[in-house]
């Protein structure tokens, strides 16, 4: 009988599963995610690299809702036929824990990104069960000179700026069948091997229709844990996979790991989530052992805290 | 299941109220009850079976063949389905109408469309004066749907318009979008004279126009407003489409002018080829 400590790691460094893909070591465990409200927009300009400027400054600071109020991040790039003006668009997707919170947000951040950026509109992303107000919020400031449009069964905002008009959509629409924290822990042996594994994977899950990864790049190097030993901090250093804290913590980390990289993801749908988890393992896999990662595991909380639970093992390629 | 069909014997001896005639109010009524509705509007009675043979149908499908001048009120108040008439009609069809689809074929007289709330009207003839113009004592006149009419339309095409799109593919009468409080009246054509007069907002589009000089030059207008309005007027969107409407909405630099001035002066006129 192996010494496993109360992670299930043995001594020898060995996860306690046993499943290998391509030289792969994956943990036998599950991400724990939890349901979140949601939305989504359409920014288009007239050219592409002007939607893509007002997209990431609208998902900018918007990694954890720990502290940035939403996760947001770009879902998909949108040819000029696949957007409701003609033009180049880019889709963004925007998570939440309230409702209020979300239309907060969508409110600032479509006003002072999307509204100021050179030639955008705004357009709504989803059809919800319920709207959001966009326009309908946003056009108050042009002062009295805003322009109502209702057609097709949908409301359009005209707003007046300095170098023309502003068009945006009333409203979006609101889902709270979103997820949020499905996530993979990468582990390699080295620091540099370990980024390229997870940007391997990262660029592999941007694919996915209706999943965004909201930490810089789609990667979290500080990944946490519920809690701290100071009060009033909710959240703090994930100390079992911290390589330097061996020793010091119960680590969940084997002897031949030096680096852990962690990708978050949020979807629309459970269904989306589990799609891009299932994309990262292959990408990230499929690298084997000495370009890419060692082992593979995902964070939970015992799975008492959140009712989506994504088994790796359920996503194998 | 076949349409139900309404075939006109001969003309109508007085103007007649054809407003029993649509899918709402057919619902559910046998051959026999139809033929008895009565249409007159004198004290002189004329009943449904009185001028036209009917051939049972869906009443969801309403077809009149052989229209006339002196037929009033074709579809109004519909809610729901469609009715087709095969021919001409008078005043006010289509009024107040707040869904389902009414297309005649051939002309309509004044006041078409008159305070419509939704739905959507095609008239493959000439539209008559005040077109989806406010009933007698109506502060506001068509409040939302769609009309395409692919003629011609009489004056003041679009008075008081609240809301909705009005499509006129061919010229337009004097004073088109008089009074417009809101919504987009669109002219293929030739606007008459002194288009918006006395707009208050709203948009007018039209392929020639002399504006006022209570209309004041504004640019152009951005792309995308005009792009998203001429995709609604195009399959797949549109359930009534008018591809000359979006090759004008959605095409080539158009002039903006705002006005009326005299008034409120926040509606505009969009116009291809303006009068100097």
């Amino acid at each position: 009988m192996p010494d496993v400590n109360e992670m299930g790691i043995n001594k020898a460094g060995m996860n306690k599963t046993g499943m290998i893909v391509n030289g792969v070591r994956i943990d036998e465990s599950f991400a724990e995610a939890f349901d979140m409200r949601a939305t989504a927009l359409i920014i288009t300009a007239d050219t592409a690299a002007w939607a893509e400027i007002a997209a990431v400054s609208l998902t900018g600071f918007a990694t954890s809702i720990i502290a940035c109020g939403v996760e947001a991040g770009i879902d998909a790039r949108l040819a000029p036929e696949e957007t409701p003006d003609g033009r180049p668009g880019v889709r963004v997707l925007l998570f939440a824990g309230s409702t209020g919170e979300l239309q907060k947000q969508l409110q600032n951040r479509v006003g002072q990104c999307v509204l100021t950026s050179p030639g955008s509109a705004c357009f709504a992303g989803l059809e919800g069960i319920e709207p959001l107000k966009l326009g309908d919020a946003l056009r108050y400031f042009a002062d009295g000179f805003q322009i109502s449009k209702r057609f097709g069964g949908r409301r359009f905002w005209r707003l007046p700026v300095m170098d023309g008009e502003f068009v945006c959509e009333g409203t979006t629409g609101l889902t709270k069948s979103a997820v949020g924290g499905g996530n993979l822990l990468l582990m390699g042996k080295s620091v540099a091997a370990t980024r390229h594994a997870a940007e391997t994977a990262v660029a592999a899950m941007s694919a996915v229709a209706g999943a965004i990864m909201p930490f810089p790049g789609g990667i979290v190097r500080s990944g946490s844990k519920v809690g701290s030993k100071y009060k009033g901090l909710i959240a703090s250093t994930n100390d079992s996979y911290c390589p330097t804290l061996r020793g010091l913590t119960a680590s969940a980390l084997d002897e031949d790991i030096t680096s852990v990289l962690e990708i978050v993801i949020d979807g629309l749908t459970p269904e989306a989530v589990a799609e891009a988890m299932r994309v990262g393992l292959a990408a990230a896999t499929a690298l084997g052992p000495e370009a890419g990662v060692v082992r593979i595991g995902a964070g939970n909380y015992g799975g008492k805290l959140g009712r989506h639970h994504f088994h790796l093992k359920d996503l194998l390629p | 299941m076949s349409a139900l069909r309404f075939q006109l014997r001969e003309a109508p001896p007085q103007r007649l109220d054809c407003s029993p005639l649509t899918p709402d109010r057919l619902r559910g009524l046998s051959l026999a009850e139809i033929a008895r509705l009565p249409l007159q509007t004198t004290r002189a009675a004329i009943t449904v079976g009185d001028l036209f043979t009917i051939a049972a149908g869906d009443a969801g499908t309403i077809v009149i063949v052989g229209g006339s001048a002196l037929m009033d009120e074709v579809g109004a108040g519909m809610t729901e389905g469609s009715i087709t008439v095969e021919g001409e009609v008078g005043i006010r069809a289509g009024r107040g109408m707040r869904g389902g689809r009414l297309h005649i074929s051939g002309k309509a007289g004044p006041y078409a469309a008159s305070g419509l709330l939704g739905g959507e009207i095609e008239i493959s003839g000439d539209a008559g004066d005040f077109l989806g113009g406010p009933g007698p004592g109506n502060p506001a006149g068509m409040a939302g749907g769609v009309v395409v009419v692919r003629g011609a339309a009489g004056a003041r095409a679009g008075d008081r318009l609240r809301r909705g799109v009005i499509v006129i593919e061919g010229d337009s009468g004097d004073h088109p979008g008089s009074r417009m409080l809101a919504g987009t009246l669109v002219i293929c054509g030739r606007a008459g004279a002194a288009p918006g007069y006395l707009m208050r907002r709203g948009t007018m589009f039209t392929q020639y126009a002399a504006p006022l000089a209570t209309f004041s030059a504004t640019g152009s207008v951005d792309h995308v407003f005009r792009a998203l309005l001429a995709r609604t007027l195009l399959p797949p969107s549109a359930k009534i489409p008018s591809a000359k409407a979006a090759a004008l909405i959605g095409g080539a630099a158009l002039a903006r002018f705002s006005g009326d001035l005299a008034g409120l002066g926040k509606g505009e006129l969009l116009i291809a080829d303006p009068a100097s």
